[in-house]
């Protein structure tokens, strides 16, 4: 049987969840909302015995400086370290790939869909890669449940690439694993937003009625979603919400029959932090 | 297909981006504890070995951040320069609202989420 998509998942992935979990937070009032809503998943995605993750999500200036600044970029590693990303390396154990899976789905993408990625034989994951594993899964002091493909999208240097582009890379992206012989079950997770702006007098921006017209989009019309620009995203959710296009690519990834199952939303300081989960049948 | 001026908001562009480079050159520099250590031992002899401009110095050494998003630098790249030199990403965003810290706290939703 070939590989296939049982989850998606879009969630947020604010550096602050990172430092609390590092610290033992997550129990405490603050948090608490946050990590309630992540138990049910955890347990759902264990009960889904997912053997990959591919984790859209984009660096932030830990392994790509503006020298050289790839638009989409793809791992093709068999192990991901830990980056130090200004701040100290997290105390988390490397991340295992799937040089092979990596290796095929680099092929398709180019070849078949044209898709013509950055290809990546060593990164190191950061916050962005980082906090929706922490929320996603338990590791050991070894390693992870599950093998990892990062695939990293530039939304921080414009021109980014459009949310219609992200769309059908995720549309791309289904076609490629399910032709990919051996019996993975893959989860993609599309990561960032949801509403925030870090800069300007507009620090602090944050749109909730923005978010939840986007949680419902993102489950009921993903091709409206896809026609917004990132004018409009940033105009009515601030200019760090354009990271939201990375969801697409994972809703893209799912069949039109997938299933919600989970939504969370939680905006406590300066970012709407989404989640919904999506689950193949 | 351009993009439009967003009130009080930057937009980081090419343009600012190439306006930014050394600055943001500097702050990238900043993911290895071994050059976190020679920015705090001399900042200065760190802000010469990248080439910052007179004007560009003036701006890190003020903590003027407000000031660095306008030269270029960004949002990202500033969470190091603001880690090193102890200033967290609220703190640097009261400064860019120009408000103090705990009137910026005031207005969040929990503002223990940090």
């Amino acid at each position: 049987m070939p590989s296939r998509i049982v989850a998606g998942l879009g969630l947020s992935h604010v550096p602050s969840v990172g430092v609390a979990y590092d610290r033992g937070k997550m129990q405490t009032p603050a948090w608490k909302p946050l990590a309630d809503a992540y138990v049910p998943v955890r347990e759902w995605l264990a009960r889904l015995k997912p053997d990959v993750a591919i984790v859209v999500y984009n660096d932030h200036g830990a392994d790509f400086m503006f020298d050289q600044y790839p638009t989409f970029a793809l791992g093709a590693a068999d192990r991901y370290g830990i980056a130090d990303e200004g701040f100290g390396t997290r105390p988390l154990p490397e991340v295992r790939g799937d040089a092979e899976f990596s290796a095929h789905l680099c092929e398709t993408l180019i070849y078949e869909h044209e898709f013509d990625l950055t290809v990546c034989q060593e990164l190191a994951v950061e916050h962005g890669f980082l906090v929706p594993m922490n929320l996603c899964f338990e590791h050991g002091k070894d390693g992870w449940p599950v093998a990892a493909v990062p695939l990293q999208v530039n939304v921080i240097q414009h021109p980014l690439p459009t949310a219609r582009r992200c769309y059908k890379l995720g549309q791309a992206l289904r076609k490629s694993i399910s032709t990919y012989p051996r019996d993975l079950r893959v989860v993609i997770l599309g990561t960032g937003g949801m509403s925030h702006q870090l800069q300007g007098k507009r620090f602090g921006f944050m749109n909730e009625s923005f978010d939840q017209m986007f949680l419902d989009q993102i489950e009921a019309d993903p091709d409206r979603l896809a026609s917004l620009t990132h004018q409009q995203i940033m105009e009515q959710a601030g200019a760090e919400a354009v990271e939201l296009i990375m969801w697409l690519v994972m809703r893209g990834a799912l069949s039109p029959q997938a299933r919600r199952v989970h939504r969370h939303y939680y905006a406590p300081m300066t970012t709407g932090m989404g989640l919904i989960t999506f689950q193949e049948d | 297909m351009g993009l439009t001026p967003i009130a009080d908001t930057s937009i980081f562009d090419l343009r600012a981006s190439r306006r930014g480079y050394r600055l943001n050159r500097m702050c990238g520099s900043l993911c290895s504890p071994a050059n976190r250590e020679d920015f705090k031992r001399d900042e200065e002899a760190y802000m010469n070995h990248f080439s910052l401009s007179e004007s560009e110095k003036r701006l890190i050494r003020c903590r003027d951040f407000a000031g660095m998003i306008a030269a270029g630098m960004n949002i990202y790249f500033m969470l190091k320069i603001g880690s090193v030199t102890g200033n967290s990403l609220y703190r640097m965003g009261a400064q860019m609202r120009g408000e103090r810290y705990e009137d910026f706290l005031a207005t969040r939703n929990f503002k223990d989420a940090v």
